[in-house]
């Protein structure tokens, strides 16, 4: 079974293996596994040989570029690779080429990543179990009836089965969370801005953040090492300095105050990722955390909310695929027609759904009853954070109401959105957010920790993370899947 | 709560072609979705500053200063249809 | 036909003259082959984000102090939205409920000598969209084009008030607000390339009455005189068609400059939905009261203000005064000028009719540029007020400046221009004129005094065009009394 990525890399120094080798190795797995799993949208081989090539000559004369040199990655198929189709997950996009990169594929590679592939997403990154993807099912490894949860379905499974040591994904409403704890991984959201948009396909420009999944926290925080930090290209990306993350983790928690919140405990929740969430948190005190109690009263509105804002700011960004400059085009008797059937042709249900949501909303005479009570209740969901903040370091809760269901389950819009009630908050208020495994159900699925700290304080997050994860041994098992 | 014509109103102006059928499912599960979210009219909300960013910054801008354009090439290459250098569209018809 | 009062207001964009796009660092330059100036960002194209160009900000926020707007040192950025070709992203980024100015205005001078307030009531600025090339007229083509070399330059958009209250005057308030865009050095006010366009919205009412009536918006007017010319067409329509009682349809109407005429585009009753809200991709603008100080501090002066100064301090013309301040570039020539030949009538005289006979007066580099530069031009007129050479020889020798780029002393010593002045030399030609013209002496004679002008011109003929004219006229004038009183 594939090791983790600082393994690899420190094998790679050690000389007991190569970029190459590996790179090969992880190209053979996804040959013999990727038809099961579905995670893979383009596999990228002779990319990912010519820089495994070139990784294994700076190890060769002792200069690699940094712990991720040779690391054998996947990005999520929303983020732009120059001259390496980027669909989506959706018709519209299935054969579009961008001539550039995004700001985190080239960061990516200049810290010597290899890149195996884009992988799969719900549709425009809209969904929570990537059965919206419009080219490709993707299975839950852990199994293969169930879903891996979304939208960033795709490279959470491909970590999870062992398709890729490490993966890029993005997180609006939950996108990284959600799939790490339904695929057993580690997946973070950093703090808004923290990470450049530059592109990534915008899906809801004030919620989007990318972020990186790893089988453990440590590769986790060497990914976000690498892709965090300002960029002029990106006028909401934080100018601040980037911490060495992977370098503060082995400190212990003594002493650090964590908040359980009353609103993410609910009704109708799981038992079993109840009863292992609280397991954990004991955890973390028997580690030395202290427990307090919290209130973040605006938590029940926070979904509502989420669906006013992310689809109006969706309907504005897919506004440009209209068949005129790049995508598909089904053909029309004149503009109009073209537009609106190539939109139709090229969207799936759940992006068309969304789409005329979030335009009724911004419509004449709608915009202050939804989309502008809408950021106010926002204001409130981060009044919420920073309240709690100021009496605690970290709020430790579920990531998921529930566990990984099985394909076609949820077939009832509202019914999906639910899977996001306790991930959504944590992008109203930009705060970063990790989820970690923490157990699984009697049926051998994983269970998600939700740790959420203060804007730009992903240290912490990732400290907690890693002492969680020294304690336990749930990050060690991975599923059987060949 | 949400009208036919409304989906159609909005179909219009978000350009997507809808059947009858399509219509008509996209009023109902609108509105159901819409009648989840009137829920936040009623959130107290008196002297709330609305939130457009998560993290506040201000007055973000670059200098003045040019880069280099792409060859037209790589621009066009993902086109649908072109003439020559230019984007070709259908013939535009105002509304 | 009734009295109606007019009520017209004129909505200006005006393409900025910084280096790069509004959003992105590609050119803003005009006339490059389609498509060749353009990268992700300006083309839409999936995963671009737009950055702010500070340049932008501060031209705007300089047009905005020139007409004495209320800079909103807390703007931001809004997204509207329409499909259009020639917008890559189908919204257009541009200001909405937070415009980075408003409440300003520009004094105008009427021709009557009259001026006139007008109000500005905003200024925020936005990105330019592409341009559509149809194959025959947007009716009948087939298939469009679509270029996005311009699409993303930076724009200004001012709306004024409604308080145009005939065509000329909007033409005026037209010709005045470039001619301030132009002094500042924020646009070039090229009608003719697009860099500055102008559409307006006209109403009629019955005169007297408070009510406004039904606005019509005019397009496609692309010159001075064409906005005069469509807003003129547009009054007699509209008070021909109140005056059926007929109602005025709220509408776009596209101005004709072919046919002479206004014609409606499809009837727009109602209004776009654009669906506005604030750019997420761009953070609000909080702009320092100190950098807004700067930009105030380093206005220049403004054409009216430099207009009546030049009128005033040098006792100019009103005429004078306007011509030489059309351009920054040519005012200042003028002071320069000024400064070394203190006689600014006859400088301006000069000015007005042999340097702008050679480059015109709105285009700041060419005057900056002058081969004649002021200081030269200063000399010519030096050499003309010593007596040097004649009036009549100058305006040769500053044509031969223009053409060799070499001063006026060098011009006249090397070609021998030096006027003849000396009074022995000037009585000698006279004496040969007259002798061989006895005829005009005769006609002087009988009483014919133009007659002393033809051996005048004899004299300045045979001398080359050297002789002093003023001396020969009266050397000639006492000769011939002599001649004939004898």
């Amino acid at each position: 079974m594939p090791a983790t990525i600082h393994e690899l890399t420190a094998a790679y120094g050690r000389g007991d293996t190569t970029p190459s080798r590996v790179t090969e190795e992880f190209l053979a797995r996804i040959a013999k596994l990727d038809d099961k799993i579905g995670a893979y949208l383009t596999v990228t081989a002779d990319q990912a040989r010519a820089a495994a090539r070139a990784s294994d000559e700076r190890y060769r004369q002792g200069r690699p570029l940094g712990p991720l040199d040779g690391a054998p990655i996947t990005l999520k198929d929303v983020f732009c690779t120059k001259g390496v189709r980027t669909t989506c997950g959706s018709k519209i996009l299935e054969s579009f080429v961008p001539p550039y990169d995004a700001t985190v594929t080239e960061r990516l590679a200049k810290a010597g990543c290899v890149m195996l592939g884009k992988s799969n997403m719900d549709e425009f990154a809209m969904g929570s179990s990537t059965e919206h993807s419009a080219l490709k099912v993707t299975r839950n490894p852990w199994d293969l009836a169930r879903v891996p949860g979304g939208s960033s379905g795709g490279p959470a499974a491909a970590v999870a089965a062992g398709l890729a040591a490490g993966g890029l994904g993005t997180d609006t409403g939950g996108s990284i969370r959600q799939p790490a704890a339904f695929c057993g991984v580690v997946g973070l959201k950093p703090t808004y801005g923290r990470v450049s948009r530059y592109g990534l396909v915008a899906f809801a420009s004030s919620l989007d953040h990318p972020g990186p999944f790893g089988a453990d926290v440590t590769d986790t925080a060497l990914l976000l090492g690498a892709i965090a930090g300002h960029d002029p290209m990106d006028a909401t990306s934080i100018d601040a300095p980037v911490p060495d993350y992977a370098g503060a983790l082995e400190r212990d928690v003594r002493g650090l105050r964590l908040g359980v919140p009353n609103e993410y405990f609910i009704d109708g929740m799981d038992p079993e990722v109840e009863a292992a969430v609280r397991a954990a948190i004991d955890v973390l005190k028997g580690l030395g955390a202290t427990l307090e109690r919290v209130s973040l009263p605006a938590t029940p509105h926070a979904l509502a909310t989420y669906y006013v804002i992310a689809p109006a700011e969706a309907s504005s960004n897919l506004a440009r695929y209209d068949g005129v400059k790049y995508g598909l085009r089904v053909p029309g008797h004149d503009l109009i027609e073209m537009e609106s059937r190539t939109r139709a042709a090229g969207f799936g249900a759940e992006v068309r759904r969304r789409i005329m949501l979030g335009t009724y909303v911004l419509s004449a005479g709608y915009y202050d009853a939804y989309y502008g009570q809408a950021q106010k209740v926002r204001s409130l969901v981060r009044r919420d954070f920073d309240a709690a903040f100021g009496r605690v370091d970290l709020i430790v809760a579920p990531t998921t109401p529930n566990v990984p269901f099985k394909h076609g389950e949820k077939a009832d819009p509202i019914a999906m959105y639910l899977n996001d009630v306790f991930t959504i908050p944590a992008d109203m208020a930009g705060v970063p957010a990790v989820s970690v495994p923490c157990g699984f159900t009697r049926g051998g699925l994983p269970i998600g920790l939700q740790l959420i700290g203060r804007a730009l304080d992903e240290a912490t997050v990732l400290r907690a993370a890693r002492a969680y994860e020294r304690a336990t041994d749930w990050h060690t098992r991975r599923p059987n899947v060949g | 709560m949400i009208s036919r014509d409304d989906v159609l109103r909005v179909a219009r102006l978000a350009r997507l072609a809808l059947t009858d059928a399509e219509v008509e499912t996209m009023r109902e599960q609108l509105s159901a979705i819409l009648s989840h979210i009137d829920a936040l009219k009623a959130v107290d909300t008196a002297g709330v500053e609305p939130t457009s960013h998560a993290v506040p910054q201000f007055n973000v801008m670059r200098e003045d200063e040019p880069r280099p354009c792409f060859p037209v090439e790589e621009m066009l290459a993902n086109a649908p249809d072109r003439a020559g250098d230019f984007f070709r569209v259908p013939r535009i018809i105002e509304e | 036909m009734s009295t109606y009062d007019v009520v017209i207001g004129l909505e200006v964009h005006a393409q900025l003259t910084t280096r790069t796009k509004m959003f992105c660092g590609c050119p803003a330059t005009f006339g490059a082959p389609p498509n060749t100036q353009t990268c992700p960002v300006c083309q839409g194209m999936p995963g671009t984000l737009p950055v702010i160009n500070r340049r932008a900000v501060e031209y705007g926020v300089r047009t905005a102090l020139a007409f004495n707007c209320r800079v909103n040192g807390a703007c931001r950025f809004a997204r509207k939205h329409y499909y259009y070709p020639d917008m890559p992203k189908n919204f257009q980024i541009s200001q909405y409920e937070e415009p980075l100015a408003e409440e300003g205005s520009l004094e105008i001078d009427l021709a009557d000598g009259r001026s006139h307030r007008v109000g500005i009531q905003r200024l925020h600025l936005e990105e330019d969209v592409g341009k559509l090339v149809h194959e025959g007229t947007l009716e009948t083509a087939q298939s469009s084009l679509v270029d996005f070399n311009r699409a993303g330059v930076p724009l200004m958009e001012t709306v004024s008030k409604p308080e145009l209250r005939s065509p000329e005057e909007a033409a005026a308030y037209l010709r005045a607000f470039r001619a301030v865009l132009v002094y500042l050095g924020v646009c070039d006010g090229n009608m003719e390339e697009g860099s500055l366009r102008c559409d307006a919205n006209i109403s009629l009412k019955p005169a007297g009455a408070s009510t406004l009536g039904t606005k019509v918006e005019i397009k496609n007017m692309n010159s001075f005189r064409n906005v005069q010319r469509a807003l003129e067409f547009e009054v007699t329509r509209q008070a021909e068609a109140l005056d059926r009682g007929q109602r005025i349809v709220q509408e776009t109407r596209l101005w004709d400059a072919d046919r002479g005429y206004t014609r409606s585009m499809r009837s727009k009753e109602f209004a776009h939905d654009y669906r506005y809200f604030p750019e997420p991709d761009l953070v609000p603008l909080k702009l320092e009261p100190r950098w807004i100080d700067e930009i105030r501090g380093a206005l220049p002066e403004l054409p009216r203000q430099r207009r009546q100064r030049f009128a005033a301090s040098y006792g100019l013309p009103a005429y004078d005064a306007a011509l030489l301040t059309q351009s920054r570039a040519l005012a200042e020539y003028f002071e320069a000028a000024v400064r070394e030949f203190p006689q600014p009538k006859l400088v301006s005289n000069w000015v007005m009719s042999e340097l702008l006979r050679e480059l015109p007066g709105d285009d700041e580099r060419a005057i900056e540029q002058a081969t004649v530069t002021p200081s030269r031009l200063a000399g010519l007129l030096r050499l003309i007020d010593d007596g040097t050479i004649s009036g009549k020889i100058a305006k040769s020798v500053f044509e031969t400046m223009v053409r060799s780029g070499e001063d006026a002393s060098t011009i006249v010593r090397r070609d021998g221009l030096t006027q003849v002045a000396d009074a022995g030399a000037l009585a000698a030609m006279v004496a040969s004129a007259i002798a061989a013209n006895p005829r005009a002496v005769d006609d002087y004679r009988k009483g014919k005094t133009a007659a002393g002008k033809a051996i005048v011109g004899q004299v300045m003929k045979a001398s080359g065009g050297r002789a002093n004219p003023a001396m020969v006229s009266k050397l000639v004038e006492e000769e011939l009394e002599k001649l004939t009183k004898r």
